[in-house]
């Protein structure tokens, strides 16, 4: 998987290429918009970090550029600007996704993840679900596990299908309220973690095996266990 | 004081704006009034020498035309019967042949050789006339000419005539003169009064500038420009100080509130150089180093974002939101937490209100309001949310915690302001001051009102 980040500030850069390197990403790096632009058209590849603030050529303008060329790759807008309208600019202008400086790294992890995963998904309706013995039926909206129907409330039933959409990443409670909420806004408390172990009470709780895992410091995986 | 100092006081004052100003309206002034004394002149002493030109002339036309009917003689006798009836010499008659021989009148001689016609002004000495009170009057005459080559002048003693406009141009020169004084004084004094008031003000700003904000430029109580001026520039400095206060009291807040997590930061990495040895301790260690250092950015970004909505970093939020859907969605979220505490969480959202928003900021207000209220109330506690119509939108959130003594409520929305003062406690005490900002920025007001017990919270939205 090749991933191209454009940041001027060249201690970030670094920062970027080492970290997603250890993830086993090959990384390349343009200091500036025009040399991003260059490369991004020139090359194919799967995933851009784009800064939005870049001598020379603007990060939206140069994602704008990118559309217009026809490129699909998705893109993730990293700034420090980090204010809903910036968001909501930033999406419109034709990004994936967007992430306020200062992030952690897993927070990135995690959104890169979920967004090379979604192109390799591709648009096929998918009406079932499964992971290991959980079964969701997305048309009548029911859920089994080992054949024993679990009942969800509504908001339940959409977070179980964002994990289960989503099996084997790590999904950080930003993109849970983000995704499943469809709010974005700063929670004071971890009001998430309430949701997520009501839910884990429901599907885990009475079984051997859990499934949603608590991953420290980054979020919650469902997975089967190994 | 010394000159030195009494010339400074004065070039300042002669500098004032309200003393050149005086000094327009001085010489305006001083023109009318010479314009006005010119026409009192022209009115009084210029009209008494009309009419003594007046006479003259119809007197010598008088005489000619008895010089004409009858002849030499009938004229030397008209003159002789007026020269004896004018037993005052108030009236002057002098006529001579062609060479210049008295023929008649109460003059001796000419008073000038080359005068053959027209206005002249002599004085009586004792050449042409004999010698009267003693002191020479001033004559003012005209010389006519016979074809024969006579002359003949009549005059008159004009003495009380140039006294009186003596007297009318010396009283209009001191009029003038006391006028321009009198004006300018009252420059000065007009000028010296502004400058002594507009001197306080700047006193008072120097102070200020010194660094005493406290200070306020005095009132006269008269209501007068000045003092409303004065009034508006003490609102101002009272403004500028409470900022000030506000500004001083935030940026120590900070450093309070930053440095708890930083010393605990510091602890954490002391802790990990001393564990190296034990792996399991190090990465407890650091994750907590993390924890603490997310928890300042969040503080951080709290701060930045509060700022940015109150100085319209923002654009006016213009998306329809609805208040129901909004707040339906922010108590299912919520709703969980209040369980946990086993409290009763009560919606009543029967009526929908949509406004004018961002839906993010107005969800994040609902929020911290819901997480606050979940959090000040003890278990076991109620809690509930309801929209209101009337003139404007209000959405409440009521609980049944300890509330906030009436005194602190408006203080609550400052940033980084603890109704419990233990620092310790859950919260960065921002989450009330970024409501406010969201609030304000939505054209809204918050409020805070007795539950009794507990407290309720007020939002008052302009509709859609």
């Amino acid at each position: 998987m090749r991933i191209l980040v454009v940041e001027d500030d060249h201690e970030v850069a670094e920062y970027l290429k080492n970290g997603l390197e250890e993830s086993g990403y090959k990384v390349d790096c343009a200091a500036n918009g025009h040399d991003g632009l260059y490369m991004a058209t020139g090359e194919n590849y799967d995933l851009l970090i784009v800064d939005r603030m870049l001598p020379g050529l603007d990060g939206l303008a140069l994602i704008k550029a990118l559309r217009a060329a026809g490129r699909q790759v998705p893109v993730l807008v990293l700034s420090a600007l980090g204010e809903v309208d910036d968001r909501v600019q930033g999406l419109r202008a034709g990004s994936d996704d967007y992430l306020t400086k200062p992030f952690s790294f897993s927070e990135l992890l995690a959104r890169i993840e979920a967004l090379l995963r979604r192109g390799s998904i591709g648009s096929d309706v998918v009406t079932e679900l499964k992971v290991a013995d959980l079964e969701m039926d997305l048309l009548s909206r029911t859920v089994h596990r080992a054949g024993q129907e679990i009942d969800l409330q509504p908001r339940e039933f959409r977070l179980l299908e964002y994990f289960m959409r989503h099996a084997g990443q790590v999904l950080t409670r930003t993109m849970l309220l983000e995704k499943v909420w469809d709010y974005h806004f700063d929670p004071q408390t971890n009001v998430i973690d309430v949701h997520v172990s009501r839910l884990r009470a429901k599907i885990d709780k009475n079984f051997d095996k859990p499934l949603i895992h608590t991953v420290r410091g980054a979020g919650y995986i469902l997975r089967e266990a190994d | 004081m010394g000159p030195g100092t009494f010339y400074v006081k004065l070039t300042k004052l002669l500098r004032t704006s309200t003393f050149q100003l005086a000094l327009v309206y001085m010489t305006l002034f001083a023109t009318s009034v010479f314009i006005l004394l010119g026409f009192i002149y022209w009115a009084t002493a210029g009209y008494m020498a009309r009419q003594t030109d007046e006479t003259i002339e119809a007197e010598i036309q008088g005489l000619a035309e008895q010089y004409q009917r009858q002849g030499l003689e009938g004229l030397i006798s008209v003159i002789q019967e007026r020269t004896a009836k004018n037993m005052d010499g108030s009236s002057v008659y002098l006529f001579t042949s062609q060479d210049g021989q008295y023929l008649a009148g109460n003059l001796l001689a000419w008073p000038e050789a080359e005068i053959n016609e027209g206005w002249i002004n002599f004085h009586l000495d004792e050449r042409v006339a004999k010698p009267r009170s003693g002191d020479l009057h001033l004559v003012r005459g005209r010389v006519f000419r016979t074809e024969g080559g006579m002359r003949l002048l009549v005059g008159r003693d004009v003495h009380n005539l140039m006294e009186v406009q003596e007297l009318v141009s010396r009283a209009l020169t001191w009029g003038m003169g006391v006028t321009v004084a009198l004006a300018f004084a009252g420059g000065l004094f007009m000028s010296r009064s502004t400058l002594r008031r507009i001197e306080s003000i700047n006193q008072t700003s120097r102070e200020i500038m010194k660094g005493d904000l406290s200070r306020r430029i005095p009132t006269r109580g008269s209501g007068d420009d000045f003092d409303q001026l004065a009034e508006n520039l003490n609102a101002m400095l009272e403004q500028i100080e409470v900022l000030m206060e506000g500004v001083r009291h935030v940026s120590n807040n900070i450093a309070h509130d930053l440095r708890t997590p930083l010393t605990r930061l510091r602890n954490r990495l002391e802790n990990m150089q001393s564990h190296t040895h034990d792996p399991v301790q190090a990465q407890e260690s650091i994750s907590q180093a993390l924890l603490e250092a997310d928890r300042i950015l969040q503080t951080f970004n709290a701060l930045l974002r509060i700022s940015r909505i109150e100085s319209g970093g923002f654009q006016r939020p213009n998306q329809k939101v609805s208040l129901k859907e909004l707040v339906a969605d922010a108590v299912e979220l919520y709703e969980a937490l209040a369980q946990d505490k086993e409290q009763t969480f009560e919606a009543d959202l029967h009526s929908d209100v949509e406004i004018l928003g961002d839906r993010d900021l107005l969800f994040q207000a609902l929020a911290n309001l819901l997480d606050n209220a979940i959090k000040y109330t003890p278990e076991r506690g109620h809690i509930k949310v309801w929209l209101e119509r009337g003139a404007k939108a209000r959405l409440v959130v009521s609980d049944s915690g300890v509330g906030v003594p009436s005194a602190e409520r408006d203080k609550v929305f400052e940033r980084f302001y603890r109704v419990d003062k233990d620092r310790s406690t859950l919260g960065n005490g921002l989450g009330l001051s970024l409501v406010k900002a969201v609030v304000e920025l939505h054209r809204g007001r918050i409020w805070l009102e007795d539950n009794d017990p507990g407290l309720r919270v007020v939002l008052e939205l302009p509709y859609a």
